[in-house]
Parts: C-alpha cells; sequence; structure tokens
C-alpha cells in the first residue's frame, strides 16, 4: 500500500525540527532512516500529515568517546556502528546486538534513534539499552533538553516516555572500564533478521579468578518492553558463572516475563526460548571473558 | 497542503530533476517518473527486497524512503549495473549461465544485493553470500543457484548447475 499524504519539511536545523514538532503535536513525525515508519506509513499504522527529514542534521550525528561512556548521535547509522572498531570495543553489546537486526540494506538506512523510538518490544538495539542502562538525551522547543534513562524510557509496545513534541537527539552507552568484560546477545526468530520470538543479552565483568564483579542480564520478545533484571544480576557478583547459576538466573528472569502467544510461538514456548537463550548468553559470555577457565 | 518537492537525483550517472508529491517512494519514483521498471516492487513494506537499489553506493530498500529525501543523492539501479547496452555485468552474465533466476521477481534485487557484496567482499564464503542476500525473498530457485551464480562470477566455480 501506499503512505497517505503528508507535507514534507527538510529540515535545516536542530531548532526548525523541534519548531515543527512544537507546532503540529502527534501529527508530526521526525523521520531518519524510516526503516520503521514508512512501513508502518504504507500499512496506514501511522499516518503523521507532517514529516520533518532529519537526515541532513550534523548535531545528531556527533559522536563524543568519554572514558565512561560513549554518546551516539540519534541518527547514527546502523551499518556505521557495526564497522566501529572503536566502539566494538567500547560497548561490545551494540555490535553483538547488531547482528540479529535486519539486513543489510536497512541497516544501511536504519539509525540506532530510530530502533529506539520505535520501540518494538522484540527490537534488539531496544534490549541492548535496557541492559545497558542507556541515557536517551530527548530534546524539544518549550521543554529544552531531558535526560531518561532506558529503564523509564520504554513504557509499552511501540510506546516510550518521549512525548509528542520531544526529538531523540543522542544515546549515551555505559562503558565498563577494566579487564575480564564480555558481553553475548542471543535470538531465535523465525528468518533470520525478522523480529525475535525471544532474545537474551547480558554483559559481565570476571575478576581473574573467574568470579564475576560486575553483570546485567535481560530478555527481549517476552514482554511489553524490553527487560533488564538487576537484582537478578546482583546475585550473580562474587560467584562463579556456573552452568547451574545461569540455569538458576535465566529461571527466575523467565518467570518474571509476560510473553505474548501469536502464530509463531505461544507463551509457553517463548517462555522456554527465554530460559535457554538467557543460560547460552550467560555462559557464552563467561566462557569469552576467561578462554582459560571455561572448561 | 502536500505540496510537490523538488528533487534532484542522479540516476545511472543521469541527473534527473523533478517534482513529486512527498509520498512518493523511490521505487515508485523510479518507476513511475522514470520509466524505469526494472526495479520490482513487491511488498512495499521492507520484507521482500524486489526494489534494493544502491544509494550512494550502499544497497538499500527503495520503497522504504521517499523520493524527497534522496534529493542530491545518487541512485544505481539494476538498469545502471551493465557496462554497455545489450551488455551483462560479470554477475548477470553468471545469473544467467547458472540458471539463478526462474520468474525474475527477485532478480533486480538480488542482484544488487550481489554486486554490493562483491564490492566490498570479491572472494565471499557460501556463508557470506547467503548473508548478503538475506533481505531478498526468492520463491523460485530456493536460493542455491543464486549462491552458485555468485561463486561463478567471483570466480571461486568453474560449471554451473545445469
Amino acid at each position: 500500500m501506499k503512505a497517505a499524504p503528508f507535507t514534507f519539511h527538510r529540515a535545516e536545523s536542530l531548532d526548525h525540527a523541534l519548531d515543527l514538532l512544537a507546532r503540529h503535536g502527534g501529527d508530526c513525525k521526525p523521520i531518519a532512516g524510516g526503516q520503521s515508519l514508512v512501513p508502518m506509513m504504507a500499512m496506514r499504522l501511522a499516518r503523521p500529515s507532517v514529516l520533518v527529514d532529519i537526515n541532513r542534521l550534523d548535531a545528531l550525528k556527533a559522536r563524543h568517546d568519554a572514558p565512561d561512556h560513549v554518546t551516539l548521535g540519534a541518527i547514527t547509522r546502523q551499518r556505521d556502528m557495526e564497522a566501529d572498531v572503536a566502539l566494538r570495543r567500547s560497548v561490545p553489546l551494540i555490535a553483538e546486538a547488531l547482528r540479529w537486526v535486519g539486513h543489510v540494506q536497512t541497516r544501511n538506512r536504519g539509525t540506532i534513534g530510530g530502533s529506539l523510538v520505535h520501540a518494538d518490544p522484540s527490537a534488539e538495539l531496544p534490549l541492548a539499552a535496557a541492559v545497558l542502562d542507556a541515557t536517551l538525551v530527548l530534546r524539544s522547543q518549550n521543554g529544552g533538553e531531558r535526560r531518561v534513562p532506558a529503564s523509564e524510557f520504554f513504557v509499552a509496545p511501540m510506546f516510550t516516555a518521549a512525548n509528542e513534541a520531544e526529538c531523540l537527539t543522542a544515546v549515551e552507552w555505559p562503558v565498563w572500564a577494566g579487564a575480564g568484560v564480555s558481553c553475548a546477545f542471543e535470538e531465535v526468530a523465525i528468518r533470520h533478521g525478522d523480529f525475535a520470538m525471544a532474545s537474551a543479552a547480558c554483559q559481565i565483568q570476571l575478576d581473574p579468578d573467574g568470579t564475576c564483579r560486575r553483570a546485567t542480564i535481560g530478555l527481549g520478545g517476552v514482554a511489553g518492553t524490553p527487560l533488564a533484571f538487576p537484582d537478578l544480576a546482583q546475585r550473580l557478583i562474587g560467584r562463579r558463572i556456573t552452568a547451574t547459576l545461569a540455569q538458576e538466573a535465566a529461571e527466575e528472569a523467565a518467570a518474571r516475563s509476560e510473553p505474548g502467544t501469536d502464530m509463531h510461538a505461544d507463551a509457553g514456548y517463548r517462555r522456554h526460548l527465554a530460559v535457554v537463550l538467557l543460560r547460552r548468553a550467560l555462559l557464552r559470555a563467561a566462557s569469552a571473558a576467561t578462554p582459560a577457565l571455561a572448561a | 497542503m502536500t505540496a510537490p518537492i523538488s528533487v534532484e537525483i542522479t540516476v545511472n550517472g543521469t541527473v534527473r530533476r523533478a517534482f513529486v508529491e512527498p509520498r512518493t517512494t523511490l521505487v515508485d519514483f523510479l518507476r513511475d517518473h522514470l520509466a524505469l521498471t526494472g526495479t520490482h516492487v513487491g511488498c512495499e513494506h521492507g520484507i521482500c527486497g524486489a526494489c534494493s537499489v544502491l544509494l550512494d553506493g550502499a544497497p538499500v530498500r527503495a520503497c522504504c524512503l521517499f523520493a524527497a529525501q534522496v534529493d542530491g543523492m545518487s541512485v544505481t539501479t539494476v538498469e545502471g549495473l551493465a557496462p554497455a547496452r545489450g551488455e551483462l555485468s560479470k554477475l548477470q552474465d553468471a545469473f544467467l549461465e547458472s540458471h539463478a533466476l526462474q520468474c525474475g521477481y527477485c532478480t533486480p534485487g538480488m542482484l544488487i544485493a550481489c554486486t554490493d557484496l562483491l564490492a566490498r567482499n570479491p572472494q565471499p564464503s557460501e556463508e557470506e553470500i547467503r548473508d548478503a542476500i538475506g533481505g531478498n525473498l526468492c520463491r523460485c530457485t530456493g536460493y542455491q543457484q543464486i549462491v552458485d551464480a555468485v561463486k561463478l562470477a567471483s570466480g571461486q566455480e568453474e560449471a554451473a548447475h545445469g
């Protein structure tokens, strides 16, 4: 199908875009990669009457590396993040998640910000943001800048804490300093590149003796938002990540999920996948962090 | 209300200027305004890959961006892959030799995806080939002959399936 008619503006500056958002409210949508928005418009699930093209705004492309976080401009292309060797070192979970995102054609256009504001509960980058508790930087003409942690950003399927006048400008990703940091992202989908039936992600830091110093874990596709489990991750601290411990953590996390049923999988199967995938993610990350201890 | 937008887009090396309705997708612009019907319209929501074109050299889905967004950029369609009129690119020829198409609907998108792959990676493994065409659906070939064609075009296979 074709999108419903709309007025198109090429934003000349961030202020120009924010002015249009302030004036038109919910009828106005920013468009960057458009890999979620354009299909939604083609299916008439979205009918904005005004589109603001923000692709040319350098302010939304800025990259900043600090010791404890990396700031990525909201319209940073997924494909550029994939190829970014420094980013693979500082925030490795992004590249791990991107292995499962769409296809070359969609990643060439798709942006980090677009995926986060679209907030599909099965999408990979929102899960990565939830697991690392990234900070989303929002800006509006009247409200100025507002910083929202991922734990508060994702509210419900396709629904975030951003209000209609706000534009996501940047995402701050925590960098874990020190040795022994490792992460993993696991997923099952009908076809590679499709939305996940269930997904799991973790990042851990192990001490030289193999005990866990720092951990974060989460599940995607099994609730209305991506889920992170800081209290369960806390219980891994000071212990070796054995198969038994990974299984326990995965079972407790999956028990808190609320998966839905659709034509691809029922709730019970999704919960089963959640256990298997989170256990697998934890064990893979643990073995990558300590190759010598893997056996 | 939905005033036409002026665009200047370089398509297969030729600068094309037009006024487009904002909701005109790039693939509709190519087909309906420029009569370049080599690029196919399949699902119109970013699943099938039939509409793939190269945008500033990188493969994208032409159904998932509006022509108005492409102003000032360069597009290569399947019509732009051959070195000259009446000739085929090496990859196109390998598709022919390997029976990599039957109905032909997915072929323009497959050729765009595989042209990009070979430009980035002249000797791709089978896994890399399958990854590169992961965003393109084919309902005829079962994909094997397409993989064969890319191997043939990259000099990795002597004889094609016959």
